[in-house]
């Protein structure tokens, strides 16, 4: 399939440290990419470079096959959707969308039918003659989307759209913006810090982490198969529990951490014994028993008091304390409603198959 | 307490808050407008003998030299107010959009030190500048560009110069204002959306910017309009200002019944100039000042 975007190997650098350092990644024709990271990552540099307000200082940005270096962004077929929004106040919102028209020279009566087809598909007929402050949050993301949209880019680009956004909101515009991308086939490129957004959303993510990627794939893959400790604490929750191999048996590894609980998990990469690991277990992975009896055999168990009661309806958690190591542990409280009468200071075995959890070697001794 | 008990002492805090200004508006502008209105409406028939009479302002009409001066003092400062503009405009996106910290800061200061210095002596000095003995003249002869010296002093042009000069800070101050709450994003995004440079600073950067623009404009207008002594002392006796014509009544020929007729006429001018100015770019005065 054609690819919609191509960086290769781009790097920008703010003095001595690299916001972006040697980055490549090629997007598919009509896929819904994210780059996901922390705040001071580079991803906004990395998209302004994508968009053309910033230059590489190394690479170059191809979309739909054509380099772009030297392009301004009034010249590429790509259009951006700013975190916030950036609508023009001083016109209504049919103006807004047709701003771009206008500057193309398309004739007048085109625009207007363009406009109104727009509005009509972003689910906003008849706004044209609105002001953009009479609009709603969702309603303002529409027409950002609807402004850039009607140029027809090749490629769409957004910055953390949702970010202004009350949390129902974002709930419902994420479902609007992969309803929006789906029924329109354009490319588009998100940059998000949510976890979430970015998995609900995205055909494909990249975790960024100090102008570097660290892993590409589907949200199935860095959610299943982490390939470094950034992702594995980054996406999703996880209990992170840090050792040193004592040895490795088949595709599992056994640990010890420095307050002497042992831990066996699958290992991500070539370990040996004595290697100093970083361990992932996520809360679902982990399961509740009140009797040994009650956990299958082929889990670890352990002995443990509740700490607290994280109650969030579907995403309950409680975290427990583990008896040994004092290490506390959160574990997902299952959907069936069993263990919600779990009370703090109460004793409790929890245990995980060892195959659910990872462990990477991590610098150090 | 319930609102019916403080409402009056509220009353009484606001009135007391509002003394100062009350005096002040009501004292040194509200009566002796009055005074001046009185005093424009009445004709002298004998000695210390007056009645009411609209003759000062019928001198006025009837004199072409008197509204000559008004036309052309009003024109002269429309003209002086829209060089200001197109020369602060840059200055003010330089100094809101592109400078940054302490450069930023330190550009401001620039703008402000000339005035520092009393107005009276920064005249004087584009006098040493100007004038046929001057610097820029003997500058002028010693790149071979003229073959004597020029007098660059009492032409229309110089008064110009003067007034923009004297003007340039009360239009920059409320540009940075104005284009300092501008988001740098919308240019972006106009940018991004296929503007080029000139199609961005007309719908997106002016009409962000208007209010300003306006309030520069206007209190620019008013200073240029009002002033005295830099076109007196640039433009000597060619310079026809009607704040001149004013003071040649009131000071020289003693009188105040003409001087005040034209005070009042010139407040009618540039009452009406601004109206016009706002009415023709659709700006609203409460906005204006506002942003002012």
């Amino acid at each position: 399939m054609a690819q919609d975007l191509e960086v290769e190997r781009v790097s920008k650098r703010y003095g001595a440290t690299a916001a972006v350092d040697g980055l490549s990644l090629e997007v598919a024709h009509g896929s819904f990419f994210s780059i996901l990271g922390p705040s001071g990552c580079g991803k906004t540099t990395l998209l302004r470079m994508i968009a053309g307000f910033l230059a590489p200082d190394e690479g170059d940005v191809r979309i739909g096959g054509a380099s772009m270096r030297g392009v301004p962004p009034n010249r590429r077929p790509v259009n951006m959707v700013f975190q916030h929004l950036a609508l023009f106040p001083m016109m209504s919102v049919g103006e807004n969308v047709g701003y771009g028209l206008v500057r193309r020279g398309v004739p007048r009566a085109e625009i207007r039918r363009k406009v109104g087809e727009m509005l009509e598909r972003v689910g906003l007929p008849g706004a044209t003659e609105k002001r953009v402050d009479q609009l709603s949050g969702g309603q303002k993301q529409r027409v950002a989307i609807a402004r850039s949209l009607v140029l027809e880019p090749t490629l769409l680009l957004l910055d953390e759209p949702l970010g202004a956004l009350d949390l129902k909101l974002r709930e419902h515009m994420k479902i609007e913006l992969k309803e929006l991308q789906a029924s329109f086939g354009t490319t588009f490129v998100y940059i998000t810090h949510d976890q979430s957004e970015a998995l609900v959303l995205s055909d494909h993510v990249a975790v960024m982490s100090a102008g570097r990627f660290e892993q590409v794939g589907t949200p199935q893959e860095l959610y299943y198969h982490p390939a470094t400790p950034f992702v594995a604490a980054f996406v999703g929750e996880n209990n992170r529990v840090e050792g040193n191999v004592l040895r490795i048996d088949g595709d599992i590894a056994e640990a010890a951490t420095a307050t002497g609980l042992r831990i066996r998990a699958r290992p991500a990469g070539a370990l040996a014994a004595g290697d100093k690991i970083a361990a992932f277990i996520r809360p679902e992975s982990i399961v509740l028993a009140r009797t040994v009896a009650a956990l299958p055999g082929s889990m670890q168990q352990f002995g443990s008091v509740v700490e607290s009661l994280l109650f969030d309806g579907a995403n309950s958690a409680v975290l427990v304390r583990e008896d040994v190591s004092r290490h506390t542990f959160r574990v997902a409280l299952p959907q069936t409603g069993a263990f919600a009468d779990l009370v703090p200071g109460e004793r409790i075995l929890f245990g995980f198959e060892p195959a659910r959890a990872v462990c990477f070697r991590v610098a150090g001794s | 307490m319930t609102p019916a008990l403080v409402a009056p002492r509220g009353r009484l805090a606001l009135m007391l808050l509002l003394a100062p200004a009350l005096v002040w508006l009501v004292g040194l502008i509200v009566l002796p407008h009055v005074e001046l209105a009185i005093l424009s409406l009445r004709a002298r028939v004998a000695p210390r003998v007056f009645e009411w009479s609209l003759a000062q302002y019928r001198t006025f009409f009837e004199e072409p030299l008197y509204w000559h001066t008004f036309v052309r003092t009003a024109t002269m400062s429309i003209l002086a107010t829209l060089c200001t503009l197109a020369i602060a405009f840059p200055v003010a996106w330089y100094i809101a959009k592109v400078a940054k910290g302490r450069s930023k800061s330190l550009l401001f200061v620039l703008c402000l030190i000339p005035f520092w210095v009393s107005e009276t002596v920064r005249t004087l000095g584009w006098m040493i500048l100007l004038r046929e003995s001057g610097v820029v003249p003997r500058l002028l002869v010693d790149l071979g560009l003229t073959a004597a010296p020029v007098e660059l002093l009492y032409h229309d042009a110089t008064i110009l110069v003067g007034l923009v000069y004297t003007s340039m800070l009360f239009m920059v101050v409320p540009l940075v204002n104005a284009l300092e709450t501008l988001d740098d994003s919308l240019i972006e995004a106009a940018y991004d959306l296929g503007g080029s440079g000139w199609s961005i600073l007309r719908k997106i950067v002016i009409p962000h910017a208007a209010p300003g623009i306006a309030a520069g404009a206007i209190v620019v207008f008013m200073l240029t309009l009002g002033n005295y002594l830099t076109p007196t002392l640039l433009g000597g006796k060619n310079s026809l200002w009607f704040t001149e014509t004013i003071y040649t009544q009131f000071i020289t020929r003693f009188n105040w019944e003409q001087g005040a007729a034209f005070g009042f006429l010139l407040l009618a001018l540039s009452t009406a100039i601004v109206w016009l100015g706002l009415m023709l770019t659709g700006q609203r005065f409460a906005d204006v000042m506002r942003r002012s």
